[in-house]
């Protein structure tokens, strides 16, 4: 199975790959979360405070983007949104897809974070005079974001890996590179499990990142 | 002098306070007891305004606020309020993601705006008041109950509070890290400030209480100093404080 030719393939088509890792997946997932992020406080802070009229709003997007599929919600942007007379090339696409994506995902994450912080450390807040903005600045999102920082990992991860998916609306991004070499080589086993290995060292990087971070959190703690 | 005229709560159809009328002497010490479910707590929570009363009127040292269902207080009002009242809960409710110094300068720093440097030096003072001062940079949990308790009196102190208000403080304790909390409470009750406490610990109450208000059903059922309750001729009064010697 890997005779030589196998060998010059994989050897031939490593950078082949990585390069569009590097210049399209890393930062379609970096840009993607860092929107997704912004989407997932803004969602989170408004259903925790109840702010009126855009709580409703708020729970229906979670409901909608977490009931239907990725790659549904990908089609039905790049693919469906031109017959509504909105054109969007398949980048920016991909990116407000993932963004509204794990922006979903991550706000039930930071809404859970934000609930585990103690009434009672809230209260005491409170009882110094401090009002609704001191208290969630000063006491609630500190610890709320030590507390979100293991599941936020868990979204950053499977986003790189969801990356993938905008093959199908023609990012040139590693898998659709990858399709393209399979295709032309007649060698998908070894091409796949190639492109496979490439996104386990990413996820690789980004648990040691995640241990780091981790660590540099519990030492601010004594 | 805080005054409280004809204050009540309900929650849906339970009246948990219930015209509630008193007069709380500056610079003296006030018990509050009574069965649970009477009232203590929540009436505390309503001088600190961490509960809301539906109706009647608080006035701390000419500082008036009445309440109105219809009417919402303003909220500029509840916080300037809250900045005058010192609350010690139960169970602590410490800042678990701030040092202890951290702790203590948190209301002075973001409410009063006080220099950190100033605040520090300030809070060092209380923390040596309540003997912790080497404690200084650890972290709550790396306190002991009765230790946490101690800097939850030093941040309520910190603000410089016109009455401080403390919740069954000692419920959450055992008894050997109780003695450490009560005896500060004592020192600051010689010092003559303003206290308002909920407690079950008839001794103590009878100690340190300059009066004391017996309530149940929400309603004040007596008040007066420990001899004037006990000699009330109250059978279910004298009962309670029988019990809970």
């Amino acid at each position: 199975m890997l005779n030589e030719r196998v060998l010059n393939i994989l050897q031939e088509s490593f950078f082949k790959i990585l390069i569009p890792g590097i210049t399209y997946t890393i930062p379609l997932t970096l840009v993607s979360f860092a929107f997704g992020l912004l989407i997932a406080i803004v969602v989170a802070l408004i259903q925790v405070g109840h702010v009126r009229i855009l709580t409703p709003i708020a729970r229906f997007y979670v409901w909608v983007i977490r009931g239907t599929p990725l790659l549904v919600q990908i089609f039905i942007i790049f693919y469906g949104l031109p017959n509504a007379g909105i054109v969007l090339n398949a980048l920016p696409a991909a990116i407000i897809a993932f963004s509204l994506n794990v922006g979903a995902y991550a706000s039930e994450t930071l809404r859970a974070a934000i609930l585990s912080v103690p009434l009672g450390q809230i209260e005491a807040g409170y009882s110094l005079g401090m009002n609704y903005f001191q208290v969630l600045r000063r006491i609630i999102l500190p610890q709320a974001f030590k507390v979100s920082v293991p599941p936020l990992f868990n979204s950053f991860i499977s986003l790189v890996k969801d990356t993938s998916l905008a093959a199908n609306i023609t990012v040139t991004e590693m898998f659709m590179v990858t399709q393209r070499i399979a295709a032309k080589t007649f060698e998908p086993l070894a091409l796949y499990c190639e492109v496979a290995f490439i996104y386990l060292i990413f996820c690789t990087v980004l648990t040691k990142v995640q241990n780091i971070a981790e660590r540099k959190l519990k030492l601010e703690q004594g | 002098m805080l005054q409280i005229k004809s204050l009540s709560k309900h929650y849906d159809d339970l009246k948990v306070l219930d015209q509630i009328n008193l007069e709380i002497e500056s610079n003296k010490t006030t018990v509050i007891i009574g069965p649970s479910g009477s009232g203590k707590t929540t009436l505390l929570r309503c001088l600190n305004l961490l509960t809301v009363p539906d109706a009647g009127e608080i006035d701390l040292n000419g500082f008036s606020l009445t309440f109105d269902k219809n009417h919402k207080v303003q909220k500029k009002k509840i916080l300037d309020f809250r900045k005058k009242t010192g609350m010690v809960f139960q169970s602590f409710n410490l800042f678990s993601h701030r040092t202890v110094i951290e702790n203590i300068i948190e209301g002075p720093v973001t409410v009063l705006k006080k220099k950190k440097s100033e605040a520090i030096e300030d809070g060092m003072v209380l923390l040596k008041k309540v003997g912790l001062e080497e404690k200084a940079n650890q972290y709550p949990r790396q306190l002991s109950g009765g230790q946490q308790q101690r800097v939850a009196i030093a941040r309520a102190l910190a603000m410089k509070p016109e009455v401080l208000l403390f919740d069954e403080p000692t419920s959450a304790l055992d008894p050997e890290l109780e003695i450490e909390v009560l005896e500060i409470i004592r020192t600051l009750a010689k010092e003559h400030y303003t206290i308002v406490i909920v407690t079950h610990k008839m001794g103590f109450a009878k100690e340190v209480g300059d009066k004391i208000i017996f309530l149940e059903n929400g309603k004040v059922l007596s008040q007066g100093s420990y001899s004037e309750l006990y000699n009330s001729g109250n059978e279910r009064i004298s009962r309670f404080l029988n019990t809970l010697q």
